[in-house]
């Protein structure tokens, strides 16, 4: 490897993890100060788990995150075998458009206009919104994973199934369903984390009583820096961190990646 | 069966991407008002035609003249572009060598490279830009770690700053860069730039003329999804901006949660949705013009 390719990954990737690892040795710190090496202590964590909104804010995140993400799942897929399987359908550049907007469109954006359509139908603001919101934030990236997964399959397994007599559901439910399973569980998992991360939406759609983990965590971080979010952060890091090498295990197996 | 299948999702999309956005942009319309909703008018449903007529002619483009004379709004609209621009440049900037060491690297390292690269995307968004808060801040670490080398003498004022929000946006969105730039490095035939090499051009030269056109398209898919929602930005801004950076994303956001103008956070959003949508127009046309020269 040539040595200019070698700087540029360490460094690169240096930048990247720096700030994170940063942030996981300084939950670690014995003084309240975060910028002055107090000794090694784990007192941040008995902090965090006191923290008794905190631990709701996470109860909250996890509903929200699990709901939303079976949901984003359940319509990404769907959206994601229209588009592979379901021909030149009339609209079908339009619903393209609507399945990536909210990949691209900034937050903010999502959020408010989100936020106008359950005022403007007397929805009240809460855990359903909060759902509903996720959800529709996650079926575009499902749709993208899943649909990728789908046009690299090799279709004369389908085909022979069909031949041998199964109808379209058994073939779907016999021979699709498991080949595309690792992708829709990866699938799963991104829809998840994003939700578990996502403070601008929840911000917009969420209501009293509804306040999720990145929004809790949000207020006291505009307060400054704090070693008990250190704590907080470096847990949040750890359990991502999880389930992404789970989602990228799934992936890349049977060379689907 | 198969006819049916885009009908559910279909449904989702247009109730709750396509119709808020319809939403918003009938609010930018309209006038804020001290009832519930907070603004007006609120169509009659009711009154029939009749209804739908006095909604129309009430609304007006009042929200929009206020963010074209007011500075205030212009100052933020232009500093989000510019910072946004900006950010992107740096990012193309140190992306490519960092992509380009990536496909170049040995075959079997290459997904764990990618998977390294995603990891930090992945985690909290507003975790990693609070990380920077204690690293840019007068007593923080870098201030800290340069004094110490000597290299300067008085604690560095970052934070809270543009130069801050600079750093922030190129942290946060590296990976959206190297990604598509490095999907592309990857699938190009290692002989073209071999053969270039052969016929005598040097390393710098076949970067400029062979690999950098080839990876164009990763190039222009990498800028988009930086730039664009950059533009709406607003964790990066308030956690490092300070009182001074002003972007869009966050003006919207203190019209609609300080100011409770709805209307007018309706019209900075319409606003966004405008300035973002010029480059996604340009970058299909690109698209659009690869295909074709690809036949």
């Amino acid at each position: 490897m040539r040595a200019l390719d070698r700087i540029a990954l360490t460094c690169g990737l240096g930048f990247l993890y720096a700030p994170i690892l940063i942030l996981v040795i300084y939950s670690f710190n014995a003084s309240a100060l975060v910028t002055v090496w107090g000794g090694f202590s784990t007192r941040w964590y008995g902090v965090l788990v006191a923290d008794v909104p905190l631990r709701e804010a996470a109860g909250i995140s996890l509903v929200v995150a699990l709901a939303s993400a079976a949901l984003a799942t359940v319509f990404g897929t769907l959206a994601a075998l229209a588009l592979d399987r379901g021909g030149r359908f009339a609209g079908r550049r339009v619903f393209l458009g609507l399945i990536y907007a909210p990949l691209v469109m900034p937050e903010v954006i999502t959020g408010l206009s989100l936020l106008l359509l359950f005022v403007g139908f007397g929805l009240d603001r809460g855990l359903l919104t909060l759902v509903v919101a996720h959800a529709t934030l996650g079926l575009g990236f499902v749709a993208v994973i899943v649909g990728a997964r789908l046009r690299g399959l090799d279709r004369s397994l389908e085909e022979a199934a069909a031949d041998l007599g199964a109808a379209p559901a058994r073939v779907f439910a016999t021979v699709t369903l498991p080949l595309i399973a690792p992708s829709l569980a990866a699938a799963f998992l991104l829809a998840f984390t994003l939700s578990l991360d996502d403070l601008v939406i929840a911000s917009f759609v969420s209501g009293p009583g509804a306040t999720t983990l990145p929004m809790r965590l949000y207020s006291q971080v505009r307060l400054g820096v704090n070693p008990e979010i250190n704590a907080a952060s470096t847990l949040l890091v750890g359990t991502v961190t999880a389930i992404v090498l789970t989602a990228s295990w799934l992936t890349g197996r049977k060379g689907s990646a | 069966m198969k006819r049916l299948l885009p009908v559910l999702p279909a449904l989702w999309l247009a109730a709750f991407v396509l119709l808020p956005v319809i939403l918003t942009l009938k609010i930018s319309l309209s006038t804020p008002a001290t009832a519930q909703p907070p603004y007006l008018p609120v169509l009659d449903w009711s009154a029939g035609i009749e209804g739908w007529g006095s909604f129309l002619e009430a609304l007006d483009f009042t929200n929009f003249e206020t963010l074209a004379s007011d500075a205030l709004y212009r100052d933020a609209a232009l500093s989000s572009v510019t910072l946004a621009a900006i950010a992107t440049a740096i990012l193309a900037l140190i992306g490519t060598p960092i992509a380009l060491a990536m496909a170049r690297a040995p075959e079997r390292w290459q997904p764990r490279l990618v998977a390294l690269l995603i990891v930090p995307f992945w985690t909290s968004f507003l975790i990693r830009i609070y990380a920077w808060i204690a690293i840019l801040k007068p007593e923080g670490l870098l201030s800290a770690g340069l004094m110490k080398l000597g290299l300067i003498a008085r604690p560095l004022e970052i934070l809270n700053s543009q130069g801050a929000v600079l750093i922030g946006l190129t942290y946060a969105y590296l990976p959206f860069m190297v990604l598509p730039l490095y999907a592309v490095l990857t699938k190009l035939d290692p002989r073209l730039p071999e053969a270039a090499a052969d016929l005598g051009a040097g390393p710098t030269r076949v970067f400029w003329t062979v690999t950098l056109p080839l990876a164009r398209p990763g190039l222009t898919a990498g800028a988009l999804l930086c730039f664009v929602p950059m533009v709406g930005e607003f964790i990066i801004p308030d956690l490092l901006g300070g009182s001074d950076t002003l972007m869009l994303g966050r003006v919207l956001w203190s019209e609609f949660f300080s100011n409770r103008d709805w209307p007018l956070a309706s019209a900075v959003a319409i606003l966004v949705l405008v300035l973002v949508v010029g480059p996604l127009i340009l970058f299909r046309e690109d698209e659009a013009t690869e295909r074709e020269a690809g036949r």
